[in-house]
């Protein structure tokens, strides 16, 4: 059995036949093909797979596809617009925020979620906002002067 | 040479696909007809398989076949190599799944291949398994005692290996005749290394050609092919192509040739449709090889002045239930060695039994023996230095071999090449500010506030060799490194290196060496690794080789290609060869700097071969085989300054200062990076992470909700500095980094907590430092 979903990907409008069961994280990587979301432990607590859904950071491997009907998602793939990269994406790129990058995508957006809460985080602030993404090489020091480059980005550019 | 790149810290070129979703993984691969396996693994830690009934699995719509242990046999498929070899060592066969036996949770007893991965996972549990379930044993000191169940028929007494290294009696004389003597017993807990990516392996047959292609995560995609085409499934070396593209993370953990990648390159010719296997993150726990898990009573014996006299160290080492590829090295080795740390040692014994448990094997995991050396040798300094009334670091300076005694002979076989440890331990108590904190300390503490500084002085040795030393330990496999550097008619350069990375930044620091050498912009430089297809037969990233064996490889073939590229000046120039300078990509006759050849022009002559040298062969290209003269000794200090709060147990690390030495620097960004995440590393070890098996030798901790791994609330910002002692003998200077991190950082943090659990008269507490330890030693100890 399956069931017909409307979800809009990085602005792209997709119609797609789907199992009830099938996982946002499988819809997105296998039936759209867009694999910049990551899966690295499938109980939610790695956060390789987290996109925005409607705006907001989910880790899209404990979300249904079909719960997604009628969403708005962002990956990693439509984060940069017009060829120009966001801040959080320059941010992790000039302060070595990354090592093998499997992590990264998940880390960037989760990192979104916070600087539209909260603009201006502290070091301990960013580190609260991300203990729900593991990283295994970069011991995070980098990912948190990461977040702050961006903070500082984009409040001037406000 | 102008130097341009090298020892600049440029940001990485691999980035922009990272940070953009377009990094290429294993499981972001796809081909048309491609189907999955998922693996049908053993809940019993040890049993008996009565039989296997695949029908019900067989009838689920979408399901393409279903293979056992014996249907592989059958087929002539041989055990797993294990490719480190001690003399009278066990060595149990081990099949990519089970034929007769169990024996950890997690072994493969069958693969359901299907049209999708939901339908795979559905129909594996269809696969009915009748086990007779068999006692089990999973503490390696338990399955030495008599009347343990055996985990093989060949070791009734579980014990693979014992091995030795040192003088024994001249250690016990030593010990006979000391002024003090100190004995600590430590558990150096196993490890699960989790890389955030999990493992994952793809494999296509094309019967028109007979030749297989496998998409794997391997740290050494050679290595791969070498074992699983020539040891394990008998296809011609030459008819396996082996890409190890994107990887995320290894940590060792990828290093291995596991069942998984051999059952899917013999399943694909099988059903005759490309397979792929990807891990959940369950399979990783019970699966990836784990680290550590040593039981180790050490002591360390000094004169009246406080000078070490020797060392005494016996360890069991858990092997887990099948040797993995390269265990037998990592608790000898890898460890043994290790043990005279920074210190003049006049002797030392230290042996070690391995033993198979009913347990996930164990192999190399991020410092691979070193950490546990390490953790050895700093924890008895610790307790030394206390037992004698004497500061931890005063203790460590009195015992420092000097900076005029190199090259020094360790009495474990190393000779250390060069080292400055007194350097790097003032400099690290220097930026710590050392005086101010020891007060700070004591008023902290008649305040009821309990802050500890920890120390660890660290020596790693790294990237192994030469290939004839190894061999003639056990290795059986040498371990150098390739490098093919391919120049283009137009002054390109594609580097093939034999080298892997998977995180390390290779495509950045490799192409500064090459930039720098052949005076070109690094656009024009290209860094390939991980496809035999393509690249020379290469050991891989391991050890922290990459840099020191891997980085002069490439040294090599430039060297090579710089000389051809002087013939062909000199005769574009109508100059004698010795008498052209290359200098800034530019080739002139000396002092006539404005007539040159840029190295463009002398690519492209090099390809058209019009004008051109008589006698010599067109093109340009190079390769070199590095095997290196002895490892590189990276050292340093770190210290680690905590808050033990008493009321809760709960550690929170204050500051940590890392002041590393790995020599001349490639790109000091990438390697601060590396230092950071090996101490996130080792402070998890200290601080957090844990295998733990039940009595049944069931992995209870078998999720990340069960094992902690470091979060980002967890750590706190580390304050990174070096020294530089170049290595003598390789052409870079450069050390290892990548591990130094995890070597230094556990012994460090655990010091720190001890120091400051010291005003209760806490000796010891084994890892993980958990607040419930902790809380429970000050309870005990304040009731006491």
């Amino acid at each position: 059995m399956k069931v017909p979903v409307t979800v809009t990907v990085n602005g792209q409008v997709y119609q797609r036949e789907v199992e009830p069961r099938l996982l946002l994280v499988h819809f997105i990587r296998e039936v759209l093909g867009l694999t910049g979301t990551h899966v690295g432990c499938d109980t939610s607590q790695c956060g390789a797979c987290v996109v925005l859904m409607d705006g907001k950071a989910v880790k899209s491997c404990t979300v249904f596809a079909v719960q997604a009907d009628g969403a708005q998602i962002t990956t990693i793939e439509g984060l940069a617009r017009n060829g120009q990269l966001h801040p959080l994406q320059e941010g992790f790129w000039e302060m070595h925020g990354l090592q093998c990058g499997f992590c990264t995508p998940g880390m960037i957006l989760a990192a979104y979620d916070l600087l539209q809460r909260n603009p201006n985080p502290t070091d301990e602030e960013i580190r609260h906002a991300l203990e729900g993404n593991y990283c295994r090489c970069t011991g995070y020091h980098n990912i948190v002067r990461a977040v702050r480059y961006a903070a500082e980005k984009l409040r001037v550019q406000a | 040479m102008a130097t341009r790149y090298f020892g600049v810290a440029m940001k990485r070129r691999e980035d922009p696909r990272f940070i953009t979703g377009r990094g290429t993984y294993v499981d972001d691969l796809a081909l048309p007809g491609l189907v999955y396996a998922a693996m049908v693994r053993s809940p019993h830690a040890h049993a008996r398989i009565k039989a296997i009934h695949k029908e019900k699995a067989l009838q689920h719509p979408g399901v393409i076949a279903v293979f056992t242990g014996k249907d592989m046999v059958d087929s002539g498929v041989k055990s797993l190599p294990c490719g480190w070899l001690l003399p009278g060592m066990k060595l149990p066969p081990h099949y990519p799944m089970a034929v007769d036996k169990v024996r950890h949770v997690g072994e493969i007893v069958a693969v359901v291949i299907a049209q999708d991965r939901y339908t795979a996972e559905d129909a594996a549990e269809l696969v009915e398994v009748e086990y007779e379930p068999l006692p089990a044993v999973a503490d390696g000191a338990k399955a030495l005692q008599p009347g343990a169940p055996a985990v093989h028929d060949e070791a009734p007494d579980n014990v693979c290996f014992r091995w030795s290294i040192g003088d024994r009696e001249k250690t016990d004389e030593a010990f006979r005749r000391a002024h003090r003597t100190v004995k600590v017993e430590l558990v150096n807990q196993r490890l699960i290394p989790n890389a955030i990516e999990p493992r994952a392996a793809m494999a296509q047959y094309n019967p028109a050609t007979d030749e297989y292609t496998l998409w794997v995560t391997s740290q050494n995609p050679h290595v791969h092919r070498l074992l699983l085409a020539a040891f394990v499934l008998g296809i011609p070396e030459h008819k396996l192509r082996v890409i190890s593209p994107d990887v995320g993370g290894g940590f060792g953990s990828k290093i291995f040739v596991y069942p998984e990648e051999t059952i899917v390159t013999w399943a694909t010719k099988q059903v005759g449709r490309p397979v792929k296997w990807t891990a959940r993150r369950r399979e990783s726990f019970v699966s990836d090889a784990h680290g550590r898990d040593h039981i180790t009573e050490a002591e360390l014996a000094v004169d009246e002045k406080g000078k070490i006299l020797g060392m005494r160290v016996k360890t069991i080492a858990n092997l887990g239930a099948y040797l993995s590829t390269f265990a037998p090295a990592i608790p000898t080795y890898l460890y043994g060695t290790l043990l005279s740390g920074q210190y003049e040692i006049p002797t030392i014994y230290c042996e070690v039994t391995g033993v198979f448990t009913h347990t996930t094997p164990v192999d190399a995991y991020r410092g691979a023996g070193r950490p546990e050396a390490t953790y050895v040798v700093e924890r008895l300094m610790d307790v030394m230095a206390r037992e004698l009334g004497e500061d931890p670091a005063e203790f460590r300076r009195k015992n420092f071999i000097p900076p005029d005694k190199f090259p020094y002979q360790t009495p474990v076989a190393l000779q250390y090449d060069s080292g400055n440890y007194e350097g790097a331990l003032n400099k690290a108590l220097e930026v710590i500010r050392y005086k101010e904190l020891r007060q700070q300390q004591e008023e902290l503490r008649k305040q009821g506030r309990y802050i500890g500084i920890g120390f660890s002085c660290y020596i790693e040795a790294c990237g192994i060799a030469p290939s004839q030393v190894v061999g003639s330990l056990g290795a059986q496999a040498g371990l150098w490194e390739s490098a093919l550097v391919r120049v283009h008619p137009t002054g390109k350069v594609t580097v093939y290196t034999g080298s892997h990375t998977h995180g390390q930044g290779h495509e950045t620091a490799f192409a500064q060496i090459v930039a720098d050498e052949l005076g070109i912009p690094i656009e024009d430089v290209e860094i390939i690794h991980g496809d035999t297809g393509s690249v020379p037969f290469g050991m891989g990233t391991y050890g922290s080789r990459s840099a020191p064996v891997g980085g002069s490889a490439i040294v090599l073939s430039l060297q090579k290609i710089k000389e051809k590229a002087r013939k062909i000046a000199a005769h574009l120039l109508e100059a004698a060869e010795e008498d052209v300078v290359f200098e800034d990509g530019k080739f002139y006759v000396k002092g006539v700097p404005d007539r040159f050849k840029t190295f463009q022009e002398v690519a492209l002559q090099a390809y058209l071969a019009h004008n051109y040298p008589p006698g010599l062969e067109p093109g340009l290209e190079a390769s070199s085989f590095y095997d290196p003269k002895n490892f590189t000794f990276p050292f340093g200090t770190h210290i680690a300054v905590v808050d033990v709060d008493p009321e809760t147990g709960k550690v929170k690390i204050l500051r940590y200062v890392a002041v590393d030495d790995a020599g001349r620097i490639i790109n000091p960004l990438i390697a601060e990076g590396q230092v950071h995440g090996g101490i996130a590393q080792g402070i998890g070890q200290a601080l957090l992470e844990g295998a733990v098996y039940d009595e049944n030798a069931q992995l209870l901790s078998a999720s990340l909700l069960d094992y902690a791994l470091p979060r980002a609330d967890d750590l706190p910002s580390f304050e990174i500095d070096h020294t530089v002692t170049p290595c003598p003998h390789n052409p870079l200077g450069v050390k290892g980094i990548g591990e130094t991190g995890t070597i230094a950082a556990t012994a460090a943090v655990v010091n720190a907590v001890m120091d400051a659990l010291t005003p209760f008269g806490i000796r010891h507490i084994d890892m993980p430092l958990t607040p419930e330890k902790i809380w429970r030693a000050i309870r005990e100890a304040r009731a006491a």
